[in-house]
Parts: structure tokens; sequence; C-alpha cells
């Protein structure tokens, strides 16, 4: 299926690499904006690495040997501002995004896998791109809604290949320190899109009740009874997982996740949805996260904590334009909140992931606490602001 | 959608307070007038000469709370004192904490007042601001206001101080007759610090341990006895300009001081079990008072003086480490406090005892000549120490009263 997101703008673009000299005011719109890019196995060549805000378009070619993806993704990475998928070798097909000035990536996913080849992509102020910009009420929260279904389905398709390595090396019975690290960097895409999966009330209890929350006759399954099984060391008395147990649960849990993920890729969100679920996985870090229950066995919270805190941001970044526009006060606190958050996460990064929970000194967590409570209380405000 | 408050009281007296008012947010939860008819006056006004909540006739209800101020930008300082300010006036009024009310805004946001005090009335709510010396650090250029007296506690004999209930940049003393409505206006200010300041510890008190007006009888602490017999009170006027309130020149460094007061405090654990298995007669000569009446053991009634000259057999009357002896202004210059204290009980410990005590609030005018002496003294010789351990402690100064138009503590913006 080929697809591809015409945005707001709408604007079928005729796209002349670097028609710079243009004189015609059509020409001049284009200027610097359309680009080509080359996507090998190994390789995303972008003709540039900056333009006027504006819309721009990009001209992806599939010089690979499998199918690729091409994505204009926010400076944080996650947020998708508009993606080509699906282009097969020697295909080639084009993405047309509405753009406003700020730091961006270009990205190439050859085999639809993993994060994908990132380059920097830088948009500048510009004057006439600000008049591209100027989009109704209505067309920004179609943007927002396009781009947090594009985000979601991301996630999830990430969500899915990393349970399955994940159950792999789990399953192997030999591989449990791969399992133990790759553990926090798989469910990071579960607890980014943890509001959506919760509305699938059947689905979630399946894959991430914690022990605590069984009710009596009730059967574990999901992420965390494989966590205690992995970090049995504060369990008491505790019978380790016969080799089809594991598979039992592996095969549970991947299972469930594929039927999430296929759940998923028909789900549309409203604006409230969208603003909710921001709150939502705030109130998730403010309940389990910052308290070190979540992950009671692995104490790997930070992980979860910096994903749930991804997802409201990716949310909140998505409805920004129209909160700017509604109420430019609360926009501007909001940022500057999460910034704040974000640095006292930051600080508590090691290698590739975080310190344990248990490693956080009292001060530390209550820093968190405060800066959680200090986000929580003004997004509160967001669904209001943003319909 | 708006829904008008209306007051139980409002319900039962009548239509005087219900009529000719015009809107939910005039209305209130009830308004003074409409109280004082009842049982006294039950509102009291937020602003004037002083703060109120120091020589007001003493609530029964406290939840006391010290802030750490987690913005480093002063004029975000600033704008909280203005918020509570206004928060602080509306609640003392029986009116809601916010501009919109618990249940008259949008239904999409989350209300600007909690809500758990609807249909109460004003139950004589008073909140009181402080700063405490960690604030004057050099985060808002405040250093040189520091008043010299405004200093971290010194560490007494007996502290077994949790840091986690001690100190604090800011407090806010809410006392009133109804603990909902105090619970409330301390929950409500700490939601409008979110981002700003962010709770430090809490303390709830449950019944008053002093008398701050010889109106009011005088209350009993946990150990049975009645408390604060020789307190300043709010008619000894001079009493209250020599030992309560900073004068005009007590401190050149702190005029934004003058009119107001520091606040010492301190959570008293009593070990509650083993007190009570101690005979009457001890714990009267610990006390130095009876039990009952509370008159001094040298004879006479609750508010006679003690004679600490009297002999009984070849004793003195009131023994040497008697408390009332060791706290006595005889013994100090003179010195005397106004006690504001409230009986605590947080549950149990881990052994069923009582996690209790005396959350011990004073208001004096210079803590190194009106509490600092005397704790160290009564730290050292008083035979009460035996059944008490100091868990938190902490000293504010508490600004002057704010007039109209002012924020709270103004002057040490000025």
């Amino acid at each position: 299926m080929k697809r591809i997101l015409i945005t707001a703008a709408g604007l079928l673009v005729a796209a002349p690499v670097l028609a710079a000299c243009g004189t015609e005011s059509t020409e001049q719109a284009e200027a610097g904006r359309a680009f080509t890019v080359e996507s090998t196995d190994d390789a995303c060549t972008v003709s540039g690495d900056e333009a006027p805000a504006g819309t721009l378009t990009f001209e992806v070619s599939n010089k690979g040997s499998d199918v690729t993806e091409f994505y204009l993704l926010g400076k944080d990475g996650l947020r998708i501002l508009g993606e080509v998928e699906n282009i097969g070798a020697d295909s080639s097909n084009t993405l047309t995004v509405n753009a406003p000035a700020g730091e961006y990536f270009a990205s190439c996913k050859p085999g639809m896998k993993g994060e994908g080849i990132r380059s920097a992509f830088t948009v500048t102020e510009s004057e006439e791109g600000e008049e591209q910009l100027s989009a109704s009420d209505q067309e920004m929260v179609d943007e927002a809604l396009a781009g947090y279904k594009l985000y979601v389905r991301d996630q999830s398709a990430q969500l899915l290949e990393k349970t399955q390595e994940f159950v792999d090396l789990y399953k192997a019975g030999d591989h449990d320190d791969a399992a133990r690290v790759l553990y926090p960097v798989a469910r990071t895409h579960w607890e980014r899109i943890e509001t959506v999966a919760e509305s699938f009330g059947d689905l979630d209890p399946k894959m991430d009740l914690r022990e605590a929350d069984l009710e009596p006759g009730q059967e574990w399954t999901g992420w965390h009874k494989i966590e205690k099984d992995l970090w049995p060391a504060d369990a008491v008395k505790y019978q380790a997982l016969t080799p089809e147990e594991r598979a039992f649960y592996a095969d549970d849990l991947l299972a469930n996740t594929e039927t999430l993920d296929e759940k998923i890729q028909d789900l549309d969100y409203t604006i409230d949805q969208l603003a909710n679920g921001s709150r939502g996985l705030l109130e998730e870090v403010a309940v389990g996260k910052v308290t070190g229950e979540e992950e009671f066995w692995s104490h790997t919270d930070l992980w979860d904590f910096q994903a749930n805190v991804d997802g409201a941001r990716v949310a909140f970044d998505g409805v920004k334009p129209i909160v700017e526009k509604n109420d430019p006060e609360l926009a501007e606190t909001l940022t500057t909140r999460f910034d704040e958050l974000q640095t006292l996460l930051d600080a508590q990064r090691e290698g590739d992931g975080f310190k344990l929970y248990t490693d956080l000194t009292p001060e530390e967590v209550k820093g968190l606490s405060n800066a959680v409570d200090a986000l929580a209380e003004p997004l509160g405000s967001l669904t209001a602001a943003v319909v | 959608m708006s829904t008008p408050r209306i007051s139980r009281r409002g319900l039962l007296g009548g239509g005087a307070a219900a009529a000719g008012v015009a809107g939910a947010f005039a209305v209130g939860r009830t308004t003074a007038a409409e109280a004082s008819e009842a049982s006294g006056p039950a509102a009291y006004a937020f602003r004037g000469e002083h703060q109120a909540g120091i020589v007001t006739p003493a609530q029964d209800r406290l939840h006391f709370a010290a802030f750490d101020v987690t913005t480093d930008d002063r004029d975000e300082l600033v704008s909280l004192l203005q918020d509570w300010t206004e928060a602080a006036e509306r609640m003392t009024r029986a009116e809601p904490a916010g501009e919109v009310g618990p249940v008259e805004g949008d239904p999409l946001l989350p209300p600007d007042d909690t809500g758990e005090a609807i249909g109460l009335p004003a139950s004589g709510l008073t909140i009181t601001f402080g700063f405490g010396p960690s604030l004057f650090d050099d985060r808002f250029g405040l250093a040189d206001r520091r008043p010299a007296a405004l200093r971290t506690l010194p560490h007494f004999p007996a502290d077994m101080l949790d840091p986690a209930k001690s100190n604090g940049d800011l407090c806010v003393q809410a006392c009133a007759d109804d603990p909902q409505v105090a619970v409330h206006a301390v929950r409500n200010l700490a939601r409008i610090a979110f981002g700003r300041a962010a709770v430090r510890w809490s303390q709830l008190g449950f019944g008053r341990t002093s008398s701050t007006s010889t109106t009011q009888d005088t209350p009993r602490n946990l150990f049975g006895f009645k408390d604060g017999t020789a307190n300043v009170k709010a008619e000894e006027t001079a009493a209250l300009a020599e030992h309560v309130w900073v004068g005009a020149d007590d401190d050149a460094a702190a005029p934004w001081l003058v009119g107001g007061s520091y606040l010492c405090a301190r959570r008293i654990n009593m070990t509650i079990e083993v007190w009570d298995r101690q005979p009457l007669g001890d714990q009267e000569l610990f006390v130095g008072r009876t039990k009952g009446e509370g008159g001094p053991l040298s004879g006479g009634g609750e508010f006679d003086e003690p004679d600490f000259d009297a002999v009984t057999g070849t004793s003195p009357s009131v023994p040497v480490d008697a408390h009332v002896r060791l706290v006595h202004p005889d013994l100090h210059d003179g010195a005397r406090m106004l006690r504001r204290g409230y009986n605590f009980v947080d549950g149990s410990d881990d052994r069923g005892g009582l996690n209790a005590g005396l959350f011990f609030i004073a208001y004096v005018r210079d803590p190194d000549t009106h509490f600092i002496p005397i704790q160290n003294t009564m730290a050292k010789s008083d035979a009460l120490m035996e059944y008490l351990k100091v868990t938190g402690s902490a000293l504010f100064a508490v600004p002057p009263g704010t007039a109209d138009g002012e924020h709270v503590g103004q002057a040490l913006f000025a």
C-alpha cells in the first residue's frame, strides 16, 4: 500500500531540485524547500540539511535491496511530522510536509525496522513560510492528530520488534543477561504509548499487571511476571520458572503485543484524547514511577519514567500550536516545566540508560517528584486549551 | 453553570445571608456577621496591623506546613506570595481558594478549589505566613535583609531531629475550629505553589494546648496537664509589645520585620506509654503543678504565681527540676512567649505506641533572648525531658500584617 501523508496545506508540489533561482512567486516559495533522498541499506543521503520554513518536499528513491520508509522527525527523535512508507526497491515516493522553524531529523528506515538512519535537518525562519504556516484551527487539529497516529503506530511497531527480540532471549534460557539489558529498552516503547495501550481494557492487565494488583484467582502474565523471573534477588522463596513456563509466558506476551499492534493500526484519536493522554502519562509517572512501584524487581523505573514523559511531551508538542494560539502563557509554562523535568532526568542517565531507582537518594526522588507536580498541575489545563 | 454555595448555617439560619447577595462567589460559605450571632466571631480578617493567627484566640485545629522554594527566580517567589495572599484572603472569608470555585468552572478544567470545604463556615480560619533562614541565601538577593536572629535553631540536648520534619524556606500556619477547613487551606496553598514551592513537611494538630486570650479556658496537653497557663494573652497589649512583636529598633538590617514576630516550631514527641505509668505524685512533681486544677505545688489556684521558695518538709514545694520552675520568666530575665501549640497524634509507631506529642509553636520578639536560653535550660535540666524527644525543629520570621493592595511580606521585597 502506498500511502502519502498529505499535510494541511495539501499542496501538490512539483519538486524541481534546488529551484533556487526562480523569479516567479511560486518558485520563490519553493526555493530551497525541495530535496531528494537516496535510501540504501546502510545510508540515507539527503540533498540538503537546511530549509526555510514552509512546505517541504522530499523525493525519496529507494536504492537499497529492502523496502524502506522516510520520516521527518521532531528534535526529540520521536514526534513524527510526516512519513512515507512502503517504498519498494527501485521505486520512489514523495513526502510533502509543512514544517515550522526548528531542529529536526531526516530518517530512512530500510527494512522498516529499528530507529532508522538519521541526520540532522534545520528549518529556519522565513517570512513567506509563515504565511504558508498560518493554518486554520481545523488544520492544526488535523496535523496534530495525524502526527500522533503516526507516532503511536511507530512506537507500537518498535515495541513489537523489541518484544520479539526479548522473548527470544528469555526463552533461550542462557541469554538472561542480554534479556535483562533489553527489558527496560523494549518497555520504553510500551510506556511511551501506555495510555493508548490502556484503552484496550482486556490487553493491558494481561501485559502490564503488577503482582500487587492481582485479584484472588487471577492468573499473572505479562512483562512483570517475566521481570520477577529475571530479577528474583528480592523475592522470598522464589521458584524459578521452568523452560516450558518461560515459553508459555513469553509467547503469551508476544501474542498480546501483536494483537495490540493490530488494533493500533486502525485507531483514530480526537484532540481531547491527545491532551488527556499527555496528562494521563504524567499521572502514570506520579503514581507508579516516581514512587518506584512499577519495576518492583528490576528497579528500572527511570526508563519508564522517561518513556512516559516522552509520550506526554510528544502529545503536547503536537497540540502546542493550538495552545500557543489559545493560551500562550500555558504553552510557555508547560514548555519550561517539561524542560526542567527533562534536565533532572538527564542528570540520572548512566551509559545508554538510567540509574536504578534504588540508587537514587531521597533528595533526588523528592526533586523529581517536585518537578512532576510542577508540570502535572498546569498540564491539567491542557485539554480545555485545545478543544 | 453556576451553582450557588449555601452554607449549612445559611440553610438553617434562613434568608439573611442568602438573599440579596449577587453571584455564587459573593455568597461564600458563610459570612462573619452571620456566624457571630451564633458563637463568637467565626471569621477573622486576613489583613491588618499584625498577621492573624498569633494573638487570635487559639482555634482548636492546626495544619502547619513548611515549604522549600523550588524556583530560583525572585519574581516567581513574589508572584507566589501574591497568589497566596489572594487565596488566603478568600479562604479566611469562607470563599473558594480560586476565583472560580469548586463546581462553578469549566468541566474540562480541574477546579481551582478542591471542594472539601463546600458548605463549611469560615470556622475561624487564620493563615499565617513566615520566612525561614534559608530563604535569605543567595537565590533571591535577600541575604542582606536577613534579621540577625533568624538562624537555623542550634542543636539542643535531647534533640533527635528528623531533617525531613525540620526547617524550610517558607511556612504556613493554618488554624481553624474545623480540621477540614485547616487542611483545605494548606492543600490549596500547596497546589497553588506547585512549580514555585513544594511542601517539605507538614503537621496536623488536633487540639490546642494554649489559650491566647483571657476569654479561653486553659486546655490540656497529652500528659493530661493544663498547658499555657502563664501565656502572653491578646489582652496584654504592653506584654505583647515587649515580648512578641519585633520593635522598630530591634534590627537595623530588617526594618521589614517591624510589627512581625519570630515563630519557633518544635515537634516534641512524648513517650506516652512510659509517662502513663508514672505515679500521679511524680507526674505533678515533674510539672510543678497539680494535675487537676493546675495550681502550683506551692499552693493556690491555676493563676496564682508559684512560690519557688516554699518548702514542703525539707524539699522545695516546686522541685528544682520541675518544668514550671525552669521555664519561668523569673529565671530568664522576665522573658515570656506567646505559645500556640497543638496536640498531635500521627497514628502509632512500629511497636504499637502512640506517635504523639506536642507540636510546640511560640511567637517571640527575639529567639536569642526569648526562646533559645529557655529551651537550653529545659533540655538540660527539666524532669519532663525524660519523657520527651524533639523530632522536628524550625524557626521562621513572621512578617507584620498585610495592608490593602499588598501581598504578605511585601516590605521584604521592596
